[in-house]
Order: C-alpha cells, then structure tokens, then sequence
C-alpha cells in the first residue's frame, strides 16, 4: 500500500506527459510525428516479428561486455593509482586527457581498428564506461579514513590482509557507485555505438527505423525501450548499495 | 645466581596466574614498561618551524594506569602518536620494556576518540581482525564480547550500534589480542556525559580483570581522576609535564570526596582555571 503512494505521483507525471503529446499529435495534425497508440502498435508489430527480443539482447550483450570490460580493468587500475603514489602521477595524467573525448569521436578509428562487427561498439561502451569506474575507485582510495589503515598497522596485519580486509572494502562502496556512473554512461552510449553495428541493437532499430522509410514510431519505441530498460538496469545496481557490508557508507 | 632468577621469576608466574591482579606502581625508567624520554617535536608549517613537544619525560610502570590532560590544541595527540609509534619525534625516544620503539605493533593498542570499529564488518570479524591463524579464534572473540556485555551482538553491523556499544567492541577488540599497553587518546570525549560515566565503570571493572598497563589521553580531569593512579598536566605549546598527581585512592572512587575535590581543584589551577 505504502509502496503504490509512492509510485502514484511519478505514474501521474507519465500520464500526464502521454496524454499532453496525444493532444499535441491530434490537434497538429501531423503526418510523420506518431501518437502514443502508434508507438505502442509499432513496438507490438516486433514482438510480433519476434525482433524487438534479438534487437535488446544485442543491446545488453555490447553493454554487459564492455560494462565487464571496464569494470575489470577499471577497478585493479583504480585501486592501483590511489594506493601508490608513483602511479597516480604517472597514469592519472594520460587519463584526465582521455576522459573527454566523446566516445562518438573514436567512432573513425573504432573502425579502422576492429571493423563493423560486435567489438566495435563493445569498444566504444568499455571507453566511455571505464573513466568513472577508474576516478570513483581512486577517488575511494584517496579517502579512506585514516583511522582504520592505523588500526590494520595497529595489529599489524600482513600486506595482504589489509589490502582485502581494509582497503577493498572500505573502498567498495564507492567502487559500486562508480558502477552504477559506468552502467549508465554505458548504457547511453549504446546508441551511438550501435551507429556502426551490423543489423542488431536497440541503436540499429533506431538508426534504420528513420533510415528505412521514416518509422518515427519505431524509433520512438526504441527510445522508451532503452529508458525502461536503462531504469532496470540502474534498479538492479542500487540493490548492490543495499548490502550490509556497504550501507555504513550510504547511511550517512 | 641464575638458579635464583629462575626460582624467582616461576614465584612471579604462580603469583600472576592463581591471584587476583595486583595493582603495582613501578616508578623510574628502570622499571618502567613504558619509558618516555626527552622527547620534542615540531612541525614545519607555513609560517616556520612550530615547535609542539617541548621536551617530555616519563615513565608508565608495569599494571599502572595513567592519565595525561592538558589544555586543548597543546598536543596531546602529537605526543600519543609518538608513543604508539605512528609518528617520530625530532629528539628523544620511548622505550617498551627498555626496548625503542620502532613503528607501532600489537603488544600496544591505540582506542582513538573517533573510533576505528571497521563498519564493513560484522562485529564478531572485527574482534578476529587482529588475531592470526592458529587457536580458536571465534571462542576467543565471543569469551571478549561478554566480557564488555555484548553477547548476542556477533553478527551485527557496527551502523546498526550505539555510540558507547561501538566503544565496547573497540575495547574488546583491543583486549582480545592481549596488548601489554592500552594507549586511550580521548577515547570516551564523543560519547555522551551519561554513557561516558558508565563506559568509565566499565572500563575500570574490565581493567580490574585484565590488569593491563594504561596510558590515557584527556581533556576531562574527573575522567582522569576517576580512574588514573597517576595525573600529568601538560603546559600549552610547546608541551612540557608541568606537574605530576598521585591518586592514591581505591576504587570505586567518589569524585565528591573531598581528597578528589582538592586535588580536582589543584589540576583546574595548573590547567589556569
């Protein structure tokens, strides 16, 4: 009951902004702009055609890889530039240069590199999502409270130990915020990846939906599709900042 | 000779294993578990050099209990960071057991005024965080839990705690690596007036058992005279030892006894107030 308060005033904005772009269809006339009704049968006719299922799995499957990409890469080297010295002066540098050139630009040599297939635009989503992985995760390190590095050195535990009893956790819950930066940046790039996809992905739909005889009712489709499932994605990522072992951070 | 050092250190074994912990008070570096000596510190700012530690000299004898206070900002912090190792002064050293100090270590346990309980584990892991491999180590925990009466909270997250339970289980998890010295800076001055009373009975009750040797760090002379056999006052900056009080008192003390109300008021003034 509690819960059904709570989603009754975002529900009612939905409503409303349906409603005000139904209107705004009907009372204009407009011959290519689609009404909601259109969206909704256009999305039906791909689940008819059994596409819509192929085009977000694609979608989730360059996402999920560059997204694992980053995070595997982002989060040791994170870890690495905020606990030695040595290598956040060395590294952190090249990365501040590289963090804000849109990913769009790397589209040229994206393919020059690795072609139009699938690692193109998995390359594109582990660019744009690894640069917040990497500043959160250091970010992390630099701010561990120094009473509890004093404490490990107090009982003088092994290096070992106190990488994974004190560093790792203490960081952790900054790591899953970077995580949830990067699933949604990786997400949103998904489209622009996708440009130069082979025939798959929420991006594609899009792209050929327009190219191939203006359905403005599928690319519509397509964009509540990556809204909603962008939505999921992020649910599924605060459930990590539910945790026990990192809520002390977020209860503050 | 030697047959007689070893007849008598076996007495001191007996004594120490079938008795009651015997409170006495060594005095003199020579027999000192904790030995201070000579030792100055200063800072370089922007400003030039900011001399904190003028030059302090003392000594903690085996079992005792005692209190250091000075005025706010003298650098009573400074002057325990040295003593635990964490930091180094410019001149002078501190010897454990007439051994110097080099780095911090587990025979001496820092319970610091902000608290350094891990929050990203559970209560029962923090206790074993300092313990290593061998023995029982959860037995072990779980016999220093009750021991601060926090048997039933093994599996509770420190967010999930009260501010003077946190101090509980820092305390126990110091006690349960069985540290030789207890360096407390200001570890009850975040808790509030009434469980700052009760954490101090606590702790007295728990010395009482354990019979560690304690060096505590405060602002709060009832709380150094409270449970302190020894008082040293510091000057403002650079610190020095400015007087030196024996509280020859039992326990329980009564801090509105008259003796305690004197020598209260004997502390207040070389403090300035």
């Amino acid at each position: 009951m509690d819960k059904l308060k709570k989603l009754l005033p975002p529900l009612a904005v939905v409503v409303l902004l349906v409603a005000v772009w139904w209107i705004v269809v009907v009372e204009s006339e407009s011959v290519i702009f689609p009404t909601p009704w259109q969206v909704a049968t256009g999305t039906y006719e791909l689940i008819e055609q059994g596409t819509l299922w192929g085009h977000i799995g694609a979608s989730l499957f360059r996402v999920g890889t560059g997204f694992f990409l980053a995070i595997s890469i982002g989060v040791p080297l994170g870890l690495l530039m905020g606990w030695v010295a040595g290598a956040f002066t060395t590294i952190n540098p090249i990365v501040q240069i590289l963090r804000p050139i849109s990913p769009i630009a790397w589209i040229p040599l994206s393919i020059l590199w690795f072609g139009v297939g699938d690692v193109s635009p998995i390359f594109l989503i582990f660019l744009s999502s690894v640069f917040p992985i990497v500043v959160q995760t250091t970010a992390g390190v630099h701010t561990i409270e120094r009473q509890y590095l004093r404490a490990a050195e107090n009982f003088g535990v092994k290096r070992l130990k106190l990488f994974l009893q004190v560093v790792i956790p203490a960081v952790l819950p900054q790591i899953i915020i970077g995580m949830r930066v990067s699933l949604g940046v990786a997400w949103l790039v998904v489209v622009a990846a996708e440009m130069i996809a082979l025939r798959s992905g929420l991006g594609y739909l899009i792209i050929d939906s327009r190219n191939a005889g203006n359905r403005y009712d599928l690319v519509i489709a397509g964009m509540v599709i990556i809204g909603l499932t962008g939505l999921l994605l992020d649910g599924s990522m605060r459930r990590l900042e539910r945790l026990k072992m990192v809520r002390w951070k977020y209860a503050r | 000779m030697h047959a007689d050092l070893a007849f008598r250190k076996s007495c001191e074994n007996v004594v120490a294993d079938k008795n009651p912990p015997m409170v006495v008070a060594y005095q003199g570096p020579m027999h000192a578990k904790l030995a201070v000596s000579r030792i100055t510190k200063s800072y370089v700012t922007d400003k030039g050099l900011l001399p904190v530690i003028g030059g302090i000299d003392f000594g903690v004898g085996d079992g005792e209990f005692v209190a250091i206070v000075g005025p706010s900002g003298c650098g009573k912090t400074t002057l325990m960071n040295i003593i635990a190792g964490f930091d180094r002064p410019d001149e002078g050293q501190v010897l454990v057991d007439g051994v110097p100090r080099d780095g911090p270590n587990a025979k001496g346990i820092v319970i610091s005024q902000q608290g350094s309980v891990f929050p990203w584990l559970t209560v029962q892991r923090n206790m074993m965080f300092g313990l290593s491999g061998d023995g029982d180590n959860e037995a072990l925990a779980d016999h220093y839990l009750e021991l601060v009466g926090l048997k039933g909270f093994e599996k509770s997250y420190p967010h999930e705690l009260s501010g003077g339970m946190l101090k509980r289980v820092e305390l126990a998890r110091a006690l349960v690596v069985k540290p030789d010295i207890l360096y407390m800076d200001e570890p009850l001055s975040a808790l509030d007036a009434l469980t700052n009373l009760r954490m101090r009975t606590e702790l007295l009750r728990i010395l009482a058992k354990e019979r560690h040797t304690v060096l505590l760090i405060t602002h709060d002379v009832e709380e150094a005279l409270h449970m302190a056999d020894r008082v040293l006052v510091l000057s403002s900056r650079p610190t020095m030892i400015q007087a030196r009080f024996e509280v020859p008192y039992p326990h329980p003390r009564k801090l509105s006894s008259p003796e305690l109300q004197t020598l209260k008021e004997s502390i207040l003034r070389e403090l300035g107030l």
